[in-house]
């Protein structure tokens, strides 16, 4: 019988506290024991992208970390970010110009996207396509994906 | 695709690392960033009893310049390498690799002694590590031991770490105005595992560059000096004859990016390239 691991943690926004299995991954622990289910489980092994979530405001991979050692940490995930507005715009772009076919993968990308839009400099369409090469879609083609973001991109810059 | 049972041991100081050695011997496996070891769980390719999860050992972190060398904490995760200006300043191989590192959330978390200590064949750090003649810190509850990057590496993630070892920090010398550096790589995608990389440091002579350390990468089992061209002078003229020299001494594993043959011709161009390099190289200050 294994030993089940106390955690404490915030996810967004709300302290959570429960028992989990050390073997358990972040995503796997997000969907099954707090019912956030926007965070995807693709490959398990880190290829995909599609289960990224934010611990302590990085992305990362959910299914690369142990749900056991977000003990402390802040995490956020595609439900709380979508709650919080902070993709508004990148979400705008997306169903703008239809810049996803299933879904799977967005959550994923539109996390990747925001990191990116925040570091707040200029990105060719090369340095946006090779910094999606971390995110998996197999319906899009990634065009209106990068499209998307980059006129993200270019209204902000607008903004200055 | 879920990680087999384990034991999971949370190290707050080094002497909790030492205490799981002392513990549980070779069956104790060093968690750092995760991002090699968690995949092979998830695929149960590792099936460690115990993981010590070094995350929360703040000491292991950070990146220090003192006497001409960078120290690189274990813990140091890719993105903290590549967005710290000292990198990029003193250790520009370094800073122009560490971008080839994977994908962003992968680097977020992934640490630059993880990946020393995996020692992947195809990895980038390892290799830059061999090219700038990096020291490696390995402590164990007897002491410090220093491990030059050029005997570390044994094989195909094989190194010279003991079992109650664990590696804590990373010593660059850092690159001087004389210094011309290069680095290529080949993969299919950004941030993939390279099929074929090269990083090379010399120093810059009037008569030409010396001190040659050209180290090619995904290709052997392990990061090595190409030492056939090592201790020569290059020229311009003699760019041609180097990779050549350095090419017919290679012995490439064949895998499933390309077998043997195909790795020779890819490592050849990258040689070329990456000699004419660091021929081309201008002093930076």
């Amino acid at each position: 019988m294994t030993e089940m691991l106390s955690i404490k943690l915030i996810v967004n926004g709300i302290v959570v506290n429960k028992l989990v299995d050390p073997r358990q991954h972040l995503t796997d622990f997000l969907r099954s024991d707090l019912g956030l289910t926007g965070s995807h489980i693709g490959c398990e092994h880190g290829v995909c992208g599609a289960c990224s979530v934010r611990v302590n405001g990085r992305v990362v991979r959910g299914c690369l970390m142990l749900a056991s050692q977000s003990d402390g940490a802040e995490i956020e995930t595609i439900e709380g970010l979508v709650e919080s507005g902070d993709l508004n715009e990148l979400m705008t772009e997306f169903v703008a110009r239809n810049a996803l076919q299933c879904g799977f993968c967005t959550p994923g990308i539109l996390l990747t996207a925001a990191e990116i839009v925040a570091e707040d400099r200029c990105f060719s369409r090369q340095e946006i396509r090779n910094e999606l090469s971390g995110n998996i879609c197999r319906c899009t083609g990634y065009q209106a994906i990068i499209d998307a973001i980059e006129m993200v991109l270019i209204e902000n810059m607008k903004k200055k | 695709m879920k990680a087999p049972t384990f034991k999971y041991l949370r190290a707050e100081s080094m002497d909790d690392v030492y205490a799981a050695f002392a513990e549980y011997g070779d069956e104790a496996v060093i968690l750092a960033g995760g991002q090699s070891l968690m995949p092979m769980l998830n695929m149960r390719l590792a099936q460690p009893a115990v993981l010590v999860d070094i995350n929360p050992i703040y000491e292991l972190s950070g990146i220090v310049l003192s006497n001409q060398k960078l120290h690189v904490g274990a813990m140091t995760r890719h993105v903290e390498v590549a967005n710290a200006e000292l990198v990029a300043e003193t250790l520009p191989l370094i800073g122009c690799a560490i971008k080839q590192v994977a994908h962003r959330g992968i680097r977020n978390r992934g640490t630059f002694g993880g990946s020393l200590a995996h020692a992947d064949p195809a990895a980038e750090m390892p290799a830059c590590a061999v090219a700038l003649d990096a020291t490696l810190i390995l402590q164990s509850h007897g002491g410090a031991r220093r491990v030059k990057a050029t005997d570390f590496f044994l094989g195909v993630m094989s190194t010279d770490r003991r079992s109650d070892e664990i590696l804590t920090s990373i010593e660059l010398p850092t690159q001087g105005s004389n210094h011309a550096w290069a680095f290529h790589e080949l993969s299919r995608r950004h941030g993939d595992f390279a099929l074929v990389g090269v990083a090379a440091t010399a120093q810059r002579r009037s008569e030409g560059l010396d001190g040659l350390r050209l180290v090619v990468f995904g290709c052997e089992a392990r990061p090595r000096i190409s030492e056939v061209v090592a201790s020569r002078t290059l020229v311009p003229q003699d760019v041609a004859e180097f990779a050549a020299a350095v090419v017919k001494d290679l012995d490439p594993m064949s895998d499933l990016e390309g077998d043997a043959e195909i790795k020779l011709i890819q490592a050849h161009a990258l040689v070329e390239r990456s000699l004419n390099d660091l021929l081309a190289a201008q002093p930076y200050d």
